[in-house]
């Protein structure tokens, strides 16, 4: 086990030609907390997701992720799919992106492709049926019945994930990131669009995961509701730059992130923004 | 009830009225047009009226007019009244299922008494009827295509007909990887046909290599085609993936053509050495087929050899479409014709998906190109044209993307008619657009539009087509 912090960013910087949507930021997530990510539309949390997940390639500056076994990888410069491969970094989307003609539980075993390609010779075992895959393939089943079951879907689970209501769908986009057996499970924002009751059983559902796996969870929300309760670490983001950070209860008191979020008088502003540094 | 009956008279009369002003309508325009001939055949020129073909046009239209009106005010009717009908039909059939059986077997032994005694036909009707009964419509099939030859040994139309058919079976099958698993739209699918074909020719011609050798070298020539194809493709979709399929099809057919000192042009490559029974020639010498097996000579032997060849390719092809779909490699597939993002966020390699997608997809249609080839004794490039990539889409889009039944009943129904239109060349083509335009709006996403799921934990239910994505890439 090592003291190192499961993700860092340091001095990320993403361009999109003239708009500088994410500006030298610097942050670190501790391993096992849920540390949460906050800003207000536009501030550029997606856009931090999508360079840690590989889905951008960042203008500058590195991402670290680091094993449990100390084993560090420097996530700016594999390509997206290497990077749920080898570094184990998971993610939901901010639009369900589960693949809605094929069941529940074969969306979860599209989850764990690569180990079981590798059971399955590549294929080649696979195809002449020999054990050895046979056997990895029931396994690769218990794992998805365990989050099926994890995630209340057990019953839903030969129905094409298309036909489930919006709520299942969000935690069976959950249960197949948690499938690829993730360091680092990076959710962007699963609570929008669900009902309070269904939010707070979000929230127990990543307690869950936080305390009985060894996933660390970075998390978009907007729901303050689900931030509040669960985070161990919120990172205040506007405009691309860090503007706060600290324990949830630091956050809600904090006058630059209130000003961020409900706007501040003339004057305010400027005083913030000296702070700030703008 | 009286207010329905109300309701549909008043949908009838409806219905006339508007059959009515189109009757009247038509009427005006063809009274000239029609109506009257100008004729000088005897003395001055006068008009000659043609009061039959007059109203045969009008009557056309009104009664045209009538049930267009008819069905179109009152589909929703239309449909509930068919529905009814084939419940009660599909309820009787499940209520007296033995009953029905019964009676198939009543009138296969009423056929057996009265017909010239024909024990191959009847033979092979009651294996498929009983088959069918007890394992479902795909044995039924299987084994009906197993006895064909037994059945119509004596009639090598039918045979060649039959062999026809299972190769677009099988090339429908090869594409239904690409195409329907995947959702790779290919439009140049016959390019790996022709690269299968004169793999085989040219091989098998300076070489002297048997078939058994050669087939596998062309599947393997057409996968790697395959993978050629598939590396500048792999950022393309939908549309622009359609349009470059296209061209590498095209550019396939024309190097054929233009590489005169290598293919020989457009004048093919003739003479290329028939298949043979493991090593023993079909021919009436002495160490031929016949012979060795004291049989007498007769050029069928090759014939029901090359249909049992292409069946079981055609199989071998099926069989590792399915068991490819249950393997991770599959699945992985599937999950790229249904969103290629998330994919990549669950580590699947789509590079690699495509291009084995690509390959294996490429290497059945090499297959079937060097069965055509040994088939046929001659290839040329005007064999491998776009009609023919379009032709073989056409199957898999029918059939129902991704279902192999479905693939395999298409491809018969479009060949089978394609023979059978023979002798009405030239409205063959206007019956196979009205029979796409048809399906395109009775059944859109194919004849079998629902997917089985690979893997189960409760019960195997078939998933709606209204989920399952087409592919855009």
């Amino acid at each position: 086990m090592t003291n190192e912090p499961i993700l860092s960013l340091t001095n990320l910087t993403m361009r999109f030609g003239g708009l500088l949507a994410v500006d030298t930021l610097s942050l670190h997530a501790k391993r096992g907390d849920i540390t949460a990510l906050i800003g207000p539309n536009g501030a550029g949390k997606t856009t931090v997701f999508n360079c840690i997940t590989g889905f951008y390639e960042p203008t500058s500056g590195t991402i670290r992720v680091t094993h449990d076994d100390g084993k560090a990888f420097a996530l700016e410069k594999l390509p997206d799919f290497k990077i749920a491969q080898r570094v184990h970094v998971a993610r939901t989307f901010q639009n369900i992106r589960l693949f809605p003609g094929m069941t529940a539980l074969e969306n979860l075993m599209v989850a764990q492709h690569n180990t079981l390609m590798v059971a399955s010779g590549f294929t080649l075992f696979g195809l002449f049926g020999l054990p050895g895959y046979r056997k990895a393939e029931r396994e690769a089943i218990e794992l998805a019945r365990h989050w099926l079951e994890r995630t209340a879907l057990i019953d839903r689970a030969d129905d094409p994930a298309g036909s489930l209501p919006y709520g299942a769908q969000r935690r069976l986009e959950i249960a197949r990131a948690m499938c690829t057996k993730p360091v680092l499970l990076c959710l962007d924002e699963p609570a929008a669009g669900l009902n309070p009751r269904e939010s707070d059983e979000l929230n127990t559902l990543l307690r869950s995961i936080k305390n009985e796996t060894r996933t660390s969870i970075l998390l978009i929300e907007h729901d303050m509701n689900v931030v509040m309760e669960i985070s161990d670490h919120v990172v205040v983001l506007d405009h691309g730059k860090k503007i706060s950070e600290g324990t949830p209860d630091f956050i809600r008191n904090d006058q630059k992130v209130i000003a961020a979020y409900l706007g501040v008088e003339e004057d305010a502003v400027d005083k913030v923004e000296a702070e700030v540094g703008l | 009830m009286s207010a329905e009956i109300a309701e549909k008279r008043s949908v009838v009369l409806h219905a006339l009225k508007d059959a009515l002003i189109a009757g009247i309508v038509a009427f005006g325009l063809f009274i000239l047009l029609l109506g009257f001939i100008a004729d000088d055949s005897r003395g001055p020129l006068r008009p000659v009226p043609r009061p039959v073909l007059l109203a045969t046009a009008v009557g056309i239209v009104f009664v045209g007019r009538f049930l267009i009106s008819l069905i179109y005010y009152n589909a929703a009717a239309l449909r509930y009244y068919l529905g009814v009908l084939w419940t009660a039909i599909a309820t009787l059939a499940r209520r007296y299922k033995w009953l029905l059986v019964a009676a198939m077997f009543v009138a296969a032994a009423v056929w057996i008494f009265f017909s010239p005694k024909d024990w191959q036909l009847i033979l092979i009707t009651v294996a498929t009827i009983a088959v069918g009964v007890r394992f479902g419509f795909s044995a039924a099939l299987l084994v009906f295509a197993m006895l064909f030859p037994v059945a119509f040994y004596g009639n090598p139309y039918y045979l060649g007909v039959a062999i026809i058919i299972l190769t677009y079976v099988m090339l429908g099958w090869g594409l239904n990887i690409v195409v329907g698993l995947a959702g790779l739209l290919d439009l140049g699918y016959v390019a790996f046909y022709a690269v299968g074909a004169y793999s085989y020719a040219l091989i098998a011609q300076h070489y002297d290599w048997s078939f058994w050798v050669c087939l596998p070298l062309a599947g393997i020539f057409a996968a790697f085609f395959g993978v050629l194809l598939g590396f500048p493709v792999l950022r393309l979709r939908g549309d622009y993936l359609a349009i470059v399929t296209l061209a590498f099809g095209e550019i396939v057919r024309i190097v054929l053509l233009n590489w005169v000192s290598f293919t020989n042009g457009p004048n093919g490559i003739g003479s290329i050495p028939r298949a043979s029974f493991f090593g023993i020639p079909f021919n009436p010498e002495p160490n031929g087929f016949a012979a060795t097996f004291g049989l007498e000579f007769d050029p069928t032997h090759r014939t029901v050899f090359l249909f049992y060849v292409i069946l079981a390719l055609a199989l071998i092809t099926n069989w590792v479409t399915i068991r490819l779909r249950k393997l991770p490699v599959g699945r992985a597939w599937e999950a790229l014709r249904e969103d290629e993002i998330a994919c990549r966020s669950l580590g699947i390699n789509t590079t690699n998906t495509k291009l084995t997608a690509f390959a294996i997809g490429a290497m059945f249609g090499g297959f079937a190109g060097a069965f055509f080839a040994t088939r046929q004794g001659f290839i040329s490039p005007d064999s491998f044209t776009f009609p023919e990539s379009a032709l073989i889409l056409a199957i898999v889009v029918l059939g129902g993307m991704g279902s192999q039944i479905g693939v395999a009943v298409a491809a018969t129904v479009m060949t089978a008619s394609f023979e059978l239109f023979r002798e009405f060349e030239q409205f063959r083509l206007v019956i196979f657009g009205f029979a796409m335009v048809g399906i395109m709006v009775w059944r859109p996403r194919g004849l079998v539009s629902t997917r089985y799921p690979t893997v189960y934990l409760k019960e195997r239910k078939t998933i709606s087509v209204e989920h399952v994505a087409e592919g855009r890439g």
